[in-house]
């Protein structure tokens, strides 16, 4: 199955991400928002940070976790380079990223943020999931 | 997915959507056939109709000659709101709050700076931060940023960036007063903190221009445009990561209160202006615009120390500094009564014509001096606000270019190497992080600056004064 693809839109950049179960799709979201930033530099796993995020719907998650990783990039200088991610339940996901301080590497695609235009989250049929994200860029 | 609207020809360069189902009001859009046949090719009029659709908006929904798909509100859209019964909405304001830009003028012609372009722009690349994930120049303390979010341009001045005569200069005196730290999270401090002072990157950049046209000789010498070949240097950014946190932090409160099924889109969410969060949200977006008015002063003066290294007696003035992603409360006529009024401006600048009370002295003779960044290696404009805006507009013209096509179009199509090339042979200079943001930014990609300038010179929401043609770019 193919991780995510970027969709056309006139000022910014769309993508949809799949996945066999929904965190896996939850996790090539965060691919492709590394490609989008970064993309397709090689980043190392160097670093690994651990947070959980909570929303009331699919969406409020996958909203507060790609902006979880804006944050850490511009707080921290942290560049992911993957992502796990796990439902504890229906509201709190667990996420693992791995990745490298953003310095060691050059790149300018300033991501400003996630977007709820056009999002959505959903099962498509048995063992496949897309999320839509639309990033301001 | 683009459904076709109905538009009604009112003149040459201004077209109508009627009211019609949920809108509250019609839309204008102020666009040429050749700028409209643009417009039509993404969402950007389903967009203006749902912002037609909202709550307390008054008179009418403003499309500008720029105009494109956004999320919720489209870019290059203007709306006023009631101050009773309207809302106010992060996203009729944009993440980016207060990008905007400023123009300097300088006392050199092109003949001092032809063969120091090069030396000029990588010397600048050094002095101003730019670029994803790092940091600008400034170690602050979180109570410091306090003062930043709540001074603006006033405490850069007081740590030494620029002069007092600066700030006259600058929309809002580079200070909104309404700005209030306390609401503003700590999540956003701790991501602007390390940004403050840093150009950042995307369709940002420094620019040295050379006036190419004088269009108005009187307005341009108030301004402080003299001549043909006068060196000028333009400034593009705005809050950083503080201004995008503000955004969606208000946004996700905002959703929790108030909902969103009965909105046509997610991204429009908003708040009674007439609220607690909605005070409170404006109070936040002032304090990013804040940020972002003392971010360009900082930039500015790094930009004047690194060009007295290199030409002696420089004379660097700033003509303006304008917002274009941003709420204000202005005061208009509308149908005869005068009202107060919460203008979004998303993509769109404010062009206040002669006499305006928030007006400097200076300008207030002439009108606000009104800027429209070109694209890289495109020209810029100065223009000059007007009455007319104030009738027709809200007192609002275009941003600048507007993008016609994607990033990763662009990237598909064009190889930052051969944009170089194009743009040295055209004598420009060019100085970026990598070859992919000058594909991603290449003229290509925008729409046709000179007829966004000519349709808002046209209709009179904003007059032509001067235009300026790029020489040395530099981009994150």
């Amino acid at each position: 199955m193919m991780k995510f693809k970027f969709l056309e839109h006139t000022a910014d950049t769309k993508f949809q991400a799949f996945g066999s179960t929904i965190e896996k799709a939850f996790e090539n979201s965060a691919l492709a928002l590394k490609e989008a930033i970064a993309g397709k530099i090689k980043i190392k796993d160097k670093v690994k940070k651990t947070f959980i995020v909570e929303g009331k719907d699919k969406e409020r998650i996958l909203y507060n976790f790609l902006e979880e990783i804006l944050f850490l990039l511009d707080a921290e200088g942290f560049i992911l380079n993957k992502a796990k991610c796990k439902f504890l339940n229906e509201n709190k996901l667990k996420v693992e990223v791995w990745g490298d301080s953003a310095k060691n590497y050059k790149f300018t695609n300033e991501v400003k943020a996630v977007t709820y235009n056009e999002m959505f989250v959903k099962k498509e049929k048995k063992n496949k999931f897309i999320c839509q994200v639309v990033l301001d860029t | 997915m683009v459904q076709e609207i109905e538009l009604k020809k009112i003149s040459k360069n201004e077209w109508k959507i009627e009211k019609q189902g949920a809108m509250k009001v019609p839309v204008v859009v102020y666009a040429s056939e050749k700028l409209l046949k643009k417009i039509k090719e993404d969402i950007t009029l389903e967009q203006i109709k749902n912002v037609a659709m909202l709550p307390g908006i008054v008179k009418h929904a403003i499309c500008l000659p720029d105009a494109h798909q956004g999320y919720g509100f489209p870019i290059g859209g203007v709306a006023a709101f009631d101050l009773d019964e309207g809302i106010i909405s992060p996203g009729g304001v944009g993440y980016d709050i207060n990008c905007g830009v400023r123009l300097l003028a300088s006392n050199l012609t092109i003949k001092d700076i032809e063969k120091k372009k090069k030396e000029v722009i990588e010397k600048l690349f050094k002095a101003v931060p730019s670029g994803v994930g790092r940091g600008g120049a400034t170690k602050l303390s979180h109570d410091e940023v306090k003062q930043v979010l709540e001074q603006g341009a006033k405490w850069a001045v007081k740590e030494g960036y620029g002069t007092k005569e600066d700030l006259e200069r600058i929309e809002d005196g580079g200070c909104i007063s309404d700005a209030d730290a306390n609401n503003v999270s700590d999540r956003a401090i701790v991501r602007g903190l390390p940004q403050l002072g840093s150009l950042g990157a995307g369709n940002h950049f420094l620019e040295i221009q050379e006036v190419e046209e004088i269009y108005d000789k009187e307005i341009a010498r108030v301004f402080g445009i003299k001549e043909k070949g006068q060196i000028t240097v333009m400034i593009h950014c705005g809050s950083r990561g503080l201004g995008h946190q503000v955004a969606s932090d208000y946004i996700k409160l905002m959703e929790d209160k108030y909902g969103w099924s009965n909105l046509p889109d997610r991204e429009l969410i908003n708040a009674p202006i007439n609220s607690e969060l909605g005070r409170k949200y404006f109070s936040a977006m002032a304090a990013a615009a804040n940020f972002g008015f003392a971010n360009r002063h900082m930039i500015m003066q790094w930009v004047r120390e690194t060009m007295s290294g290199i030409f002696s007696g420089i004379k660097l003035d700033l003509i303006y500094d304008v917002a274009h992603n941003i709420a204000k409360i202005e005061e208009f006529n509308v149908d005869g009564k005068k009202m107060k009024l919460c203008i979004h401006r998303k993509g769109a600048t404010r062009a206040f014509g002669p006499g305006r009370k928030e007006l400097p002295e200076i300008y207030r003779k002439t009108g606000q001096p009104v800027l429209l960044p070109g694209s890289m290696g495109t020209a810029s404009y100065l223009l000059v606000g007007t009455e007319k805006a104030e009738e027709v507009s809200f007192a609002s013209t275009a941003h600048g270019a507007g993008r016609v096509s994607s990033r990763n179009a662009a990237l598909r199509n064009l190889r930052g190497e051969t944009v170089k090339k194009e743009l040295e042979r055209e004598g420009i200079e060019i100085k970026a992080g990598s070859w992919k943001s000058i594909a991603e930014e290449a003229p290509q990609a925008y729409k046709d600056i000179d007829e966004v300038a000519k349709v808002s010179h046209e209709v009179g929401i904003g007059n032509l004064v001067a235009k300026l043609k790029p020489i040395a770019v530099m981009k994150g």
